[in-house]
């Protein structure tokens, strides 16, 4: 569906993009997942066509598009603060793409309201189209906006933070209404995040971004279960990083808090400084003796909450080891 | 909010009173003294009726240019990024700070048959200096910032997402103007367009100068009021200031109602 080629952008002297190669099947919902910087909106925007690459060509559904303008690209576009027209009716808004075809392909009044309605039904805003957004909820609005986007029958969805702006609550209601919307309707999806729980929940592949590169391409169990690179260990969920002792300059492990044995005998032993719940298990944090490296663990909240100044001795069933140049060096347990 | 609603809007109405109310009154008092049939007669006569259309018209007109004109330049140092951006936008408001009657002259040097632009418009046939056009061109000088200082900080509030988002949906960049970009800035538009009128209508010092003052074809209302002024006839000058008062108001109230309109419909 979609062919990236040694995409590369800069801005100025800054470089966004890298030679970014990507391949997405028709269907998928893809997560593009990074910090702010990565590249990750960039590389959006140059599938939307808002932006242009410096070389490489994108393919969409085997047609090149590379310079095509986004107004003939037929994609929908989400955006982080919606970008709804103020002055026009939530209606309106969901029939613009209609409304600004020409010639043969322009339907008739009656059909763009029916259509509308009909999208307004799909995102659950039946009734509101008399509206204007100023009087609907952030989520409310960002729901019109993907109506608006869907209107014109894109081959592809692109949602740059669709959830970015709006409060906890809300943004958990919304991502499974999107994850369902996706599985009803097959459209192929990007969305850009840097919320790591979003893209492993919502995702069939997650597209872990750093620096403008690909760090890692992964359905979201095999990204969390075994990162590639040091970056999206620490990035995606959390790790604990320990240098390896005896072996070259920078080596480190990386394990997950919950990726450890309680054992009387084990090889590292934390003092705990700070204790709190996090959901169904203890989170216990201070440093560790003697290499005095600061690690997070996940106890089992059935037994008795660890006390501070307490010492838990571990072994950590599970780890990956990196080298200094970011190459994983043996394999993904110990 | 901070409290005191109480003593800050008897404030407000104390000032109001003050600096608006009580001269304005002063006039309508004044005027009052004419008696009805007198008040007509100097008030509607037939030069007063030349010099308002003269007035009105050429206001309504500069402003119209301006707003057309004063969009574009809100546009540029809304959207782009030049060197010299800070001394443009300075350039802008010093119609603002010029004494009026300076512009005045240097205008009517300029477009006398002999000035700089007059000596080529000329031989065109085209008399700018002592007639309505040159008005008209002093007024666009004068009511220019308006437009462009109500428009810029609603065009830069839009952002650019709204015209990319149009474009997504396959919109042209001639439908993304006039259907999006157009719509949202037309109350501040309007706004601008009011002022530069209501000053245009007003304005005296830059006029005067390029209007020649031929009475029943280029002299203004404000200086017809001068003019009955220096003839002692204050009674006079004040029933011309209360029509003009009155029309201006007309006007204000009406631009005032359609964009309360626009709020409302938008819901914002």
């Amino acid at each position: 569906m979609i062919h990236l080629r040694g995409i590369t952008k800069r801005f100025g002297d800054y470089p966004a993009l890298h030679g970014i190669d990507l391949d997405v099947a028709p269907g998928e919902f893809i997560a593009l997942l990074g910090p702010s910087g990565s590249g990750k909106t960039t590389l959006l925007r140059i599938i939307a066509g808002l932006e242009f690459q410096d070389s490489g060509t994108v393919l969409l559904g085997g047609e090149d598009v590379s310079s095509l303008p986004v107004a003939q690209r037929h994609v929908g576009f989400v955006f982080q603060h919606y970008a709804l027209f103020r002055h026009m009716t939530v209606a309106d808004n969901v029939a613009f793409g209609l409304s600004v075809r020409r010639g043969k392909d322009r339907l008739p009044k009656a059909a763009r309201h029916a259509r509308a309605e009909e999208l307004l039904r799909l995102v659950q805003l039946e009734g509101l189209g008399s509206r204007y957004p100023g009087q609907l909820s952030g989520g409310q609005r960002q729901r019109v906006a993907l109506a608006r986007a869907l209107a014109i029958e894109p081959r592809l969805l692109l949602l740059d933070e669709p959830f970015g702006a709006l409060d906890a609550k809300v943004r958990k209601d919304l991502r499974r209404w999107l994850r369902d919307l996706h599985k009803q309707m097959g459209l192929t999806s990007i969305f850009v995040t840097h919320d790591q729980e979003e893209a492993l929940e919502l995702a069939d592949r997650v597209v872990v971004m750093n620096q403008g590169r690909i760090e890692q391409i992964g359905a979201p169990d095999a990204v969390y279960m075994n990162p590639e690179t040091p970056f999206v260990s620490h990035f995606v969920g959390e790790t604990n990083r320990l240098p390896v002792p005896g072996t070259a300059a920078g080596s480190e492990i990386h394990f997950r808090p919950h990726e450890i044995t309680l054992a009387p005998d084990g090889a590292e032993a934390l003092l705990v400084d700070n204790v709190f719940r996090k959901g169904a298990v203890w989170r216990a944090e201070g440093l560790l003796e003697g290499s005095g490296q600061f690690v997070e663990l996940d106890l089992p909240s059935s037994g008795e909450a660890p006390r501070l100044g307490q010492t838990i001795r571990f072994n950590p069933h599970r780890a990956r080891m990196f080298n200094a140049n970011g190459d994983q060096t043996q394999g993904e347990t110990r | 909010m901070l409290p005191g609603f109480g003593l800050s809007f008897g404030f407000t109405l104390a000032w109001l009173t003050l600096i608006v109310l009580i001269p304005l009154a002063t006039i309508f008092l004044k005027a009052a003294g004419l008696g009805w049939s007198e008040f007509l007669a100097v008030g509607f006569s037939r030069r007063a009726m030349a010099a308002y259309q003269l007035s009105f018209g050429t206001a309504a007109v500069a402003g119209l240019v301006n707003a057309v004109f004063g969009l574009i330049v809100a546009w540029v140092l809304v959207r782009y990024d030049f060197t010299g951006k800070q001394v443009v936008s300075a350039l802008v408001d010093l119609p603002f700070a010029l004494p009026t009657a300076v512009a005045g002259i240097a205008l009517t040097a300029l477009y006398t048959p002999t000035g700089w632009i007059g000596q080529f418009l000329e031989p065109l046939g085209i008399k700018v200096a002592f007639t309505w056009i040159g008005i008209t061109i002093a007024l666009v000088f004068i009511g220019l910032p308006f437009v462009v200082r109500s428009v810029e900080p609603v065009l830069a509030d839009l952002g650019r997402e709204v015209e990319e988002a149009a474009a997504t949906l396959g919109a042209t960049r001639w439908q993304t103007f006039t259907r999006v970009i157009f719509p949202a800035i037309g109350p501040a538009l309007l706004t601008g367009f009011a002022l530069a009128f209501a000053r245009g209508v007003g304005e005296y010092g830059s006029v005067i100068f390029i209007s020649g003052n031929m009475p029943g074809r280029t002299e203004i209302a404000p200086l017809l009021i001068v003019t009955q002024l220096e003839q002692y006839a204050y009674a006079g000058a004040t029933a011309i200031a209360v029509v003009m008062m009155l029309a201006s108001f007309a006007v204000l109230l009406l631009i005032n109602l359609v964009q309360a309109a626009s709020r409302r419909r938008t819901g914002a």
